[in-house]
């Protein structure tokens, strides 16, 4: 796994500095700390921050073609270039490494943009050509590697990550209030946005070409969903055993890397059944890696030991203590570069480190799972919430949002209440938001706080509008629970769950994650599975479990999902943190940003600090607040331009002081 | 009256912070988003310590807990008969 970096002019005026490339390239070590390189002639320049993991000695990038005319800096794997590459070498294509990024590069000049509908893998890559002069980058389908650009000064600039884009000096830094209003709505940034303005993220299963100065960006992948008359007409039997395969095969590509290979274990469905798939068939000996909280509310140790014991795999946990939790809180911000409302990525960001202390760099996760299978608890509120529908008055059908949340029924004095909460809408079942309405709803009551000053910017600004109109257009074809899952996917899976909880924890500590459960074919298979097979009555990932029940005990297929979280009070208003959340939510730093208004924001931590057990509103406006004032002191205010880390180039590639046709090497290493 | 001003001041620092200017007597706290449905247990926690009273589990409905005249006409009743 990598970072890439780049500048391109739009026309032939002005340069590109080597130490500015240099500079985007350092700010992305993290991310690649085993080697960089740098492609530079008139009109490109290419940066490339490498994690060794397919091809250890000569795979360093960036990597061109035959004749030296295409270049290619790209950060991720495709798993199916072994197949790939034999029917190039069919062809008649040679090979000058043993890389996947030379196959994807080759592949790219014999088929252009179409190749990314071949490539079965985590990508974002960027290729010149520099006979065309033509830039072209992509992103692989669901967005689990990131890629951002901005055009600034007759120049496209991008990165896998935006402090790289932003060490160009002249590149604004400015806190988008849309991207605000859109987070303190959805949790995270539509499609295309950042928090930064005119930083854009190129959406996930999008690609863009930079031609004659013309930029066209276009969609080639849309999460794969179908009408109910398009769906598989096979017995849940057939099903679970075609998934079974699938996933076995996803597993298998995935495990396809010149270093080990290990695997995250929660004690989950979903990780247990991915490092079973591994211990069963292909390596008896894994190294798995799991999280432990210190309060039981949190915990799933009791799970997770015993399917240690199960595989009996080599197994190693971080303890992810409240206050651990609160004082890498600043540190993980710095790596999402966006405002979060949980602290849920935190102890990943943890296991990450855990996992390159112990020398690993590559690991399978079990994430995916939920949107593609039908895991969540969102899918089950809207199936139960439709049926109520149906008969508003009914205490029967009410009831059934009880079994939902056990953990907030466990009151029995609070379930009118909630059951008035849950009633909302509950005329709304048209709505193509009507899974989602009440979670949005209920977020946006945190823009109380926002400044009067953001609240005047972002104006009779709608979200809501922006979304529908991006919807697809068999989208109201689709039934309820595959709509609730497109709207998960391109959310909260893309933007969130694979970035913020994501790449961007993973890669903090120089990891890599691989996810079966977003394997294109398994994907595919998925979309045309019935909707009742996913989630049969209440029974959520019914199919999945099936699939799994030969691998796992009957109590990990049996017990009630537990939702990753993390604490939020405890970890951030407790004595270790108070430093740097006393001074971001002081009146004067709030003001500097003015996001917000500081004398709610202090009634909020009074009330906070007042009682055991917060509200989860409250918890989620604190994190928002703090988070947002950690992306502005981080990002907008204190923007480092220059990394203490200065990183040495392994390869330097720079054309601009000959024709193109000559090549000169400045230094490559051994 | 005293009821009134009591519970809208408690409403508003705790689930407002401080800002009335949405708040009627006649606001539906779950329609309008001021109280969620777990607010609603700080909500009671402050009127049984607030007022020495004890609210039943089938006292806890929309019908009394979810407007600040609600609330008052619960409070009215409910301390009458003590």
């Amino acid at each position: 796994m990598c970072g890439i970096a780049g500048i391109c002019l739009l026309n032939n005026s002005g340069e590109i500095s080597l130490e500015v490339l240099r500079r985007m390239t350092a700010a992305l070590h993290h991310r690649g700390p085993d080697e960089a390189g740098i492609y530079l002639d008139h009109q490109v320049g290419l940066g490339h921050a490498r994690l060794s993991i397919i091809d250890l000695s000569s795979g360093c990038q960036p990597i061109h073609n035959e004749d030296e005319t295409l270049w290619i800096i790209y950060n991720g794997e495709v798993y199916n270039y072994v197949e790939l590459k034999q029917e190039l070498v069919e062809k008649g294509y040679s090979f000058y490494t043993t890389s996947d990024t030379e196959v994807v590069l080759q592949l790219y000049q014999e088929e252009g943009p179409d190749c990314l509908e071949r490539l079965n893998g985590q990508f974002a890559m960027a290729i010149w050509d520099a006979k065309k002069q033509e830039l072209f980058l992509a992103r692989d389908r669901v967005g689990i590697r990131p890629l951002h650009y901005t055009i600034q000064n007759n120049a496209l600039i991008f990165s896998s990550e935006i402090k790289s884009i932003f060490m160009v000096e002249s590149v604004p830094r400015e806190i988008d209030p849309i991207a605000m209003d859109q987070i303190f709505t959805f949790w995270t940034t539509l499609p295309g946005y950042t928090i930064f303005k005119n930083i854009h993220e190129l959406p996930p299963g999008h690609y863009l070409k930079l031609s004659k100065g013309q930029i066209i960006v276009k969609r080639y992948w849309d999460f794969p969903l179908y009408p109910r008359y398009e769906h598989w007409d096979l017995s849940p039997y057939e099903l679970s055993e075609q998934i079974r395969q699938l996933l076995l095969e996803a597993v298998r590509i995935r495990l396809r890397a010149d270093v080990t290979v290990g695997s995250y274990l929660s004690g989950g469905l979903d990780s247990s059944g991915v490092t079973s798939l591994i211990v069963n068939n292909f390596n008896s000996e894994a190294c798995t890696f799991g999280i432990r909280f210190e309060e039981e509310a949190f915990d799933e140790g009791d799970h997770q030991n015993r399917m240690v014991s199960f595989l009996k795999v080599n197994h190693r946990e971080v303890h992810a203590h409240n206050k651990k939790i609160g004082s890498v809180f600043p540190e993980v911000v710095w790596h999402t570069e966006k405002p979060l409302l949980r602290t849920a990525p935190v102890p990943l960001f943890l296991l990450s480190r855990l996992v390159r202390e112990n020398s690993l760099k590559v690991v399978l996760t079990g994430e995916g799972a939920d949107e593609v299978f039908g895991g969540y608890n969102i899918f089950r509120e809207a199936k139960v919430r439709r049926f109520w529908a149906k008969q508003p008055h009914s205490d029967r059908r009410s009831a059934l949002i009880d079994t939902l949340y056990p953990y907030i029924f466990k009151n029995p004095r609070l379930q009118r209440s909630l059951h008035s909460f849950f009633s909302r809408g509950l005329n709304q079942i048209d709505d193509p938001f009507f899974s989602h309405l009440i979670r949005w709803e209920n977020t946006s009551n945190i823009k109380k706080f926002f400044s009067q000053e953001l609240q005047t910017q972002i104006g009779a600004y709608n979200g809501y509008e922006q979304l529908r109109q991006s919807l697809p257009a068999a989208y109201d074809q689709w039934d309820g629970l595959s709509q609730a899952q497109y709207l998960e996917i391109v959310l909260f899976l893309s933007n969130y769950l694979l970035s913020s909880q994501g790449d961007r924890m993973a890669m903090g500590n120089s990891v890599e994650i691989r996810l079966p459960f977003l394997d294109p074919n398994l994907m595919e298979f998925m979309g045309r599975v019935p909707s009742r097979w996913k989630i049969l009555g209440l029974n959520e990932k019914h199919i999945l479990k099936k699939s799994f029940t030969p691998l796992l005990p009957e109590e990990i297929i049996r017990r009630a999902k537990h939702p990753y979280r993390a604490p939020i009070k405890h970890s951030l208003l407790n004595e270790n943190a108070c430093a740097y959340t006393k001074e971001m939510l002081s009146e004067s730093m709030l003001k500097k940003a003015g996001l917000f208004k500081a004398d709610k924001v202090n009634l909020l931590i009074r009330k906070m600090l007042k009682v055991d057990q917060s509200r989860e509103i409250d918890d989620m406006a604190l994190v928002g607040i703090l988070s947002s004032q950690l992306v502005y002191q981080q990002f907008v205010a204190n923007f480092p331009h220059q990394f203490p880390r200065a990183i040495s180039l392994d390869l330097v590639v720079d054309r601009r002081k000959t024709r193109s046709s000559t090549l000169i090497k400045l230094k490559r290493k051994n | 009256m005293a009821y009134l001003e009591a519970v809208r001041s408690f409403i508003i620092e705790n689930f407002l912070f401080g800002d009335d200017a949405q708040l009627t007597e006649d606001t539906s706290f779950l329609e309008d988003g001021i109280v969620d449905s777990t607010g609603i247990l700080e909500l009671v926690a402050f009127l049984e310590e607030t007022y020495d009273i004890t609210v039943e589990d089938d006292e806890l409905i929309p019908e009394n807990m979810d407007r600040l005249n609600s609330i008052v006409r619960y409070l009215e009743k409910k301390l009458s008969d003590v």
